[in-house]
């Protein structure tokens, strides 16, 4: 899935995986703190899987 | 392709008249130019429509999905690896199957041809002995190499004799080396983007998309009774046209078929806006290659990568 996401133009900075139990707090807060910071450190701002066309129905 | 044509015919005759099965399922020639049509052939009388060319491009994997009869079945490389892929999710039983193996020259691109074309093409004819396909229309017609046409699925191809079959039209063909095909050029070429600029490309692939699903139709793979895009309730994937929904569809498509899918090209030769939708797949299919050393439907016994666990399976994405 992650080779897929990068294939297509997704960069390797947005796609985090992570096995985390919930007795893992610290790990938790630690793997969040990854991800946002490496997804802030992009150059692209290109938002990439948002939708732009309203929603009908 | 006659000599072809003809042991289709005498095989299926001699099945049905055998009672050996209770249909032939083969191909005959369409409505249009370019795009023969799956036939079922329950009855000697009515074996003399099938026909074998270049235009055979549909897989007929696809028609045999739950079937109880028992059935005849023509079948290239890519169509016999997509039955075996049907054998082992139990979509069928081998042992309801004779198949009628085809050493596959490979299909000729409709979408390339039309674009060649200086109008709507009216009639195809191939010659056999100098390897050329003829396209003639209104006020044009136009003589090219199959070479020069093939699909590019069918270029690249490394398996075009059947994996799995009970009896062959002609002998072997030579097949080429992944060497010679070099099949995962194009991938390679994505690969080497960087990041907005893979972003730019496939956003511009699916740019004319009109979600119509006759690629999915088209898949032997995409058996799912109620397939995820149609589903409402819940609904995994917005049903507009807006390209976030299209990238969507796609994404989550190819990766239904993972490790499954045989590059048979069905999928491209069925859209109707020509977009190349194995430029999802092609990567999955290295990716299964490189990491699990994989290739879809060599057997009949073993369980696609992604439904098994080994404890040396990668995972070093998972942090
Ligand atoms: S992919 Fe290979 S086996 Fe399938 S139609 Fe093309 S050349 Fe034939
Ligand atoms: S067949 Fe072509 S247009 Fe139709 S959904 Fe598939 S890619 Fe889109
Ligand atoms: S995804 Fe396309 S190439 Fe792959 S098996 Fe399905 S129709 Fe064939």
């Amino acid at each position: 899935m992650k080779n897929l996401l990068e294939h297509m133009g997704v960069e390797p900075e947005r796609l985090h995986f992570s096995w985390i139990s919930s007795a893992e707090s610290t790990k938790f807060v630690d793997v969040a703190t990854k991800v946002t910071e490496s997804v802030k450190s992009l150059e692209s701002k290109e938002k990439k899987f948002v939708k732009t066309k309203p929603k009908v129905a | 392709m006659k000599s072809y044509t003809d042991k289709i015919k005498e095989i299926a005759k001699r099945l049905l008249k055998e009672d050996k099965v209770d249909m032939v399922i083969g191909y005959r020639k369409g409505t249009v130019p370019l795009m023969h049509q799956p036939f079922f052939a329950t009855s000697e009388g009515e074996v003399d429509s099938f026909v074998w060319d270049s235009n055979c491009g549909l897989n007929l994997a696809n028609y045999i999905t739950d079937r109880k009869e028992r059935i005849g079945i023509v079948a290239t490389g890519c169509n016999s690896r997509n039955i075996a892929v049907h054998v082992v999710e139990g979509k069928i039983q081998r042992d309801q199957l004779y198949i009628i193996g085809i050493p596959c020259q490979g299909m000729v691109d409709r979408h390339k041809l039309a674009a060649m074309a200086e109008g709507n093409i009216a009639s195809v004819e191939e010659d056999e002995d100098k390897g050329t396909i003829t396209i003639s229309g209104q006020g044009f017609s136009k003589s090219v190499d199959k070479a020069e046409v093939l699909q590019e699925n069918c270029s690249i191809c490394v398996h075009r004799n059947p994996v799995l079959c009970d009896e062959l039209v002609a002998d072997e063909v030579t097949e080429q080396t992944r060497e010679q095909a070099d099949p995962y050029a194009r991938v390679r070429e994505i690969e080497a983007m960087s990041p907005d600029d893979k972003w730019a490309h496939f956003d511009d692939l699916l740019s004319d998309c009109i979600r119509c699903y006759a690629c999915r139709n088209a898949c032997p793979l995409c058996y799912c009774p109620q397939c995820f895009v149609d589903e409402s309730n819940p609904q995994w994937v917005g049903k507009s046209v807006d390209p976030t929904d299209i990238r969507t569809f796609h994404l989550l498509r190819a990766y239904h078929c993972a490790g499954r899918c045989t590059d048979c090209g069905a999928c491209v030769r069925s859209c109707p806006v020509g977009i190349n939708v194995r430029d999802f797949t092609k990567k999955l299919e290295k990716d299964c290659l490189e990491l699990y050393g994989w290739e879809a439907g060599l057997n009949t016994e073993q369980r696609p990568p992604l439904d098994t666990y080994k404890p040396e399976d990668p995972e070093d994405f998972i942090k």
